[in-house]
Formats: structure tokens, C-alpha cells, sequence
């Protein structure tokens, strides 16, 4: 115990990194997440297909092999990020494709008569989903994109296998200098809980503020 | 359909879009396959080690490593989740709050903290275990969480009346439990659980911290054994595409054909009688968890 108030320091300059991470991922997710849930329901053909093919390819690869393929693949390629800006690139466009589909699924629960209505009105496609469509459906994915959220905060710990050091890569590093791993790796536990419990309460109130369910 | 059936002006229009996002999608690869070519990243000597029998069974031995700590995790992990979602559900106050502090605690952990804990931690107590073990207790307990609420989630999804009808021919909440709502409840659950199912066999990419032999550690031994090292991860990432793309389609299948048969024999679709409902399981019943695919569960247009 005494070794995780001594090193408290440690701890708390890893959570901001865990904070910082899951905060310019999540931004990142959700532009990435709008521009292809748009693709995949447009009416472009190609548009439709690139959505799907990234959206399949993403979900379907460890985001662990994601993020070795960008820090340690391309760099051979001649393209290379600082770890930090990696892991938020790896980490946004992971969660991208997830939160693309949940955009699908809650624009798809958007009864039709609104879409037709805005047509009515003489409103195009992207006028259609920008102003009628997607406001709605926001509101019907708050749960699962919140879900996101807190997958979203668990998985910036792979960020310390390639040595960002956040909350996980912090404790690592303290074990590996002070060989204490129970204290340390418990610390650890506990600093996410400090992060993921009102992270968790706050989306809770977002959804019964903002939610509507269908 | 967001779009009317498209008219003259509409299709001449969809065709120029398609036109110009085909040349911008052909400009990246070009693109790409320049800048890769220009490092030499496109050497036959770069690639040679996909045609080596001896680099493919060393990574086929990793894919195999890696199917059989996922499956021997999803076991365990699938019965540990069943009695705990029979604990979220239980009458009993305690057992139902020990269960929900348990599945909410690891949703709160980061999977590789845990590894790391008990890979690290378990050797201090005393207990040691080849790190295949580490690995399948981790990816295990962890997931024990998310099958008990696709689990749960299955239960609550049956209309009312079946719990009521068990309770009111006498069986207890375990007979009626185990006779009547989980036989039922068993099919709605499993595209999930094999959504999940591709959830923890990525998670199992997770071994190489341990390191446990898997196909992402093969894979960067390859790697720089061949000087090929962005080469290998690709090979990786191609192989973990083809098996979890082929068992989320498993997934997709499974749902359109429990979709069918739910809705069969109960008059046309969308009108059954009230209270005979069937909830999709969504991520809203699922409080906010969404297995890979899930996305797709509920929706049908």
C-alpha cells in the first residue's frame, strides 16, 4: 500500500494521459464515426462501399494489431507520428467504426415519415440527414455510443505496450522499478475507477436527460 | 432509404458522385502504393516470406495458439456468465447485488491491467501457471461479464408470460428458471454471443504482453526475423480479418434466422398481440454494452 502513496505523483500523471488519450480518441471517433455512418447510407454506390469495407475491416482487427501496424509497420513507409498522436489516431479510428454503426442502427430507427417529410419539403439528401435525420438519431445512440465511451477509457491502456505512459504504463513502469505488483497493479484498478465511475454516472444523466427511446 | 427513387438528374448525379469518390479512393491507393514502392516496402524480398512453408506454419501454429486460448476462455467465460446472469436475475437481494458489483467492476478495468495483475501478481502468491493460463483467466473472468448481461438481456427479452405461466403451474423461480425461460431465452442470446465471442478472440491478441505464443507474437517474431516487419503485421491483421469477418457473418446469419422463426406463426409481422412483444436485444437492454455487431441487432431497415 505504502508504495502506491509514495509514487501518488505517478498515478495521477497517468490519469491525466488516460484522460487526455480517451478525450481526443473519442472527438476523433465521433468525426470519423459521422462521416461514415453518412457514407454508408448515402446514395453513392462507392461512398456506400468504402463505409462498409472500413467499418468490416477495423471491427474485425485487434486494435492491439491496429496500433503495432501504425507505430511500428508504417514508419517503414515513411510515415511517423509521435507515440502519443499514434495511439489517439489507433484509438479514434477503432472506436470510429464502432460508433459508425451505432450512428447506423439509431438513423435507421428514425421513422421513415421523417426522412419522407423533409423530401416533401424539397430538402436533399445531405440536407435531409443533416438537419431532420441525424439530430434524431443523436439522440437514440447516447446509450450505446456512451457504452463506447467507457470501452473507449479501458482500451487507451493498450497505449503502454508501445510505452505511452499513461495509467497502465505507469504502473508497469513502477512495478518494473519497485517489483511490488499487487499494491501497484491494485492502485492502478483504483484510478480507473476513479475515472470510469462518474464518467459512467455522467452518461447515465446524459441519457435521461437527452435519450428518447423507440 | 434517406433518398427518393432516383429520377434523370438524381442518377446523373449519383453516377458523377460515384465517379469522382472511385478517382479519389484510386488517387489514395496510388498514392500509397507510391510511397511504399519508393521505400522499397513492395520488394519481392520484402513479401518472399508468405511463400516460405516454414514462416506459415510457424504462423499458422500462432493462429491455432490463439483460436484455442479463445475458445478454452469462451467456455469458461460462457459458464461463468450463465450463473452469474441467473445471480442478476435471482430473488434473492445479496446474490443479485453481489452479481451487478462483479459485471460492473469489469466494466471499469482495462483488460491489460488485468493481465498484468495476475501474470505479475499470482507468481507472488505462490501460484504459478504456464502463461497459456494467464491469458484464458483473464480473458475469462473478463468477458464472464459481458455474457452474463447477453445472457441477462435473453432472459428479459421473453414476453412476461412465460415466468408468470411457470410461477402459476408451481414451479419455483429456479424450475421455471431452468424449464422454461432460459431453453427459450438460449436463442435469442446467440448472435450476440458469438458477436462476443470475436470481441474476446481479439482480446486474445492481448497475450503477447504475457508473452504467450499467439498469432499478433508470432507475427512480430516473423516480422523481424524477415526484415519485414510492416509486411508481417499486415499478414496479421489480413488473417484476424478473415477469421472474425467469417464469425461475425456466422453472427448475422444466426440473427436473420432467430428473427424469422420468432416472428413465425404469430400473424403478420409487427402485429402481435400486446404484451407478447419479443424485445430485440439491443444495446439499450444491454446497459450500454455492445458487443461487435450488435449494432445491427434491431434494426431492419
Amino acid at each position: 500500500m505504502q508504495v502506491v502513496l509514495d509514487n501518488l505523483d505517478f498515478y495521477v500523471s497517468g490519469m491525466w494521459a488516460t484522460l487526455e488519450l480517451t478525450a481526443l480518441s473519442f472527438l476523433l471517433a465521433l468525426g470519423i464515426g459521422v462521416i461514415v455512418a453518412s457514407a454508408r447510407v448515402s446514395p453513392v454506390a462507392p461512398l456506400r462501399a468504402a463505409g462498409l469495407l472500413y467499418v468490416e475491416t477495423v471491427r474485425n482487427t485487434p486494435p492491439l494489431v491496429l496500433l503495432f501496424l501504425f507505430v511500428y509497420g508504417l514508419p517503414k513507409a515513411g510515415v511517423i507520428y509521435s507515440l502519443f498522436v499514434s495511439a489517439v489516431l489507433v484509438l479514434g479510428g477503432y472506436t470510429g467504426a464502432f460508433v459508425a454503426e451505432a450512428l447506423r442502427s439509431g438513423i435507421a430507427s428514425v421513422p421513415i415519415g421523417q426522412a419522407e417529410a423533409a423530401r416533401s419539403l424539397g430538402l436533399g439528401f445531405s440536407q435531409t440527414l443533416r438537419y431532420v435525420i441525424l439530430p434524431q438519431a443523436f439522440r437514440t445512440v447516447i446509450p450505446p455510443v456512451g457504452g463506447l465511451l467507457s470501452a473507449l477509457v479501458r482500451n487507451t491502456s493498450l497505449a503502454a505496450t508501445v510505452g505511452v505512459l499513461e495509467l497502465t504504463g505507469q504502473a508497469e513502469r513502477l512495478n518494473t522499478d519497485q517489483t511490488d505488483p499487487i499494491p501497484i497493479f491494485l492502485g492502478a484498478a483504483v484510478a480507473y475507477l476513479i475515472i470510469t465511475l462518474p464518467l459512467g454516472a455522467l452518461i447515465g444523466a446524459a441519457e435521461r436527460r437527452l435519450a428518447v427511446t423507440r | 432509404m434517406l433518398y427518393d427513387a432516383p429520377g434523370p438528374r438524381a442518377r446523373r448525379r449519383a453516377w458523377i458522385g460515384s465517379g469522382v469518390a472511385l478517382l479519389v479512393v484510386a488517387a489514395l491507393v496510388t498514392v500509397a502504393v507510391r510511397r511504399l514502392a519508393d521505400r522499397g516496402q513492395l520488394d519481392e524480398a520484402r513479401w518472399d516470406f508468405v511463400s516460405d512453408p516454414a514462416v506459415l506454419r510457424f504462423l499458422a501454429a500462432g493462429l491455432l495458439n490463439t483460436l484455442k486460448a479463445a475458445a478454452v476462455a469462451g467456455v469458461f467465460a460462457f459458464a461463468l456468465g450463465f450463473a452469474l446472469a441467473v445471480g442478476r436475475l435471482a430473488p434473492s437481494r445479496l446474490v443479485r447485488a453481489a452479481a451487478t458489483v462483479w459485471v460492473q467492476f469489469w466494466r471499469a478495468i482495462p483488460l491489460l491491467l488485468f493481465i498484468l495483475f495476475i501474470s505479475l501478481g499470482l507468481p507472488v502468491l505462490g501460484v504459478k501457471l504456464p502463461v497459456f493460463w494467464f491469458l484464458v483467466i483473464g480473458l475469462a473472468v473478463y468477458n464472464s461479464a459481458v455474457f452474463a448481461e447477453i445472457i441477462r438481456a435473453g432472459v428479459l427479452a421473453l414476453p412476461r408470460g412465460q415466468a408468470e405461466a411457470a410461477a402459476s403451474i408451481g414451479l419455483t423461480f429456479w424450475q421455471g428458471m431452468r424449464l422454461v425461460r432460459l431453453p427459450q431465452a438460449v436463442r435469442f442470446m446467440v448472435p450476440s454471443l458469438v458477436s462476443q465471442f470475436v470481441v474476446l478472440l481479439k482480446d486474445s491478441s492481448l497475450g503477447f504482453v504475457l508473452p504467450y505464443s499467439e498469432l499478433l507474437h508470432r507475427g512480430r517474431i516473423t516480422g523481424s526475423y524477415e526484415h519485414s516487419i510492416l509486411q508481417a503485421y499486415a499478414v496479421v491483421a489480413v488473417v484476424y480479418i478473415a477469421v472474425n469477418a467469417s464469425l461475425s457473418y456466422l453472427a448475422r446469419y444466426l440473427e436473420r434466422r432467430t428473427r424469422a422463426t420468432a416472428t413465425r406463426g404469430r400473424g403478420r409481422r409487427g402485429e402481435r398481440p400486446p404484451g407478447d412483444s419479443v424485445t430485440p436485444i439491443t444495446a439499450d437492454t444491454l446497459g450500454g454494452y455492445i458487443p461487435a455487431g450488435l449494432g445491427d441487432i434491431g434494426s431492419s431497415r
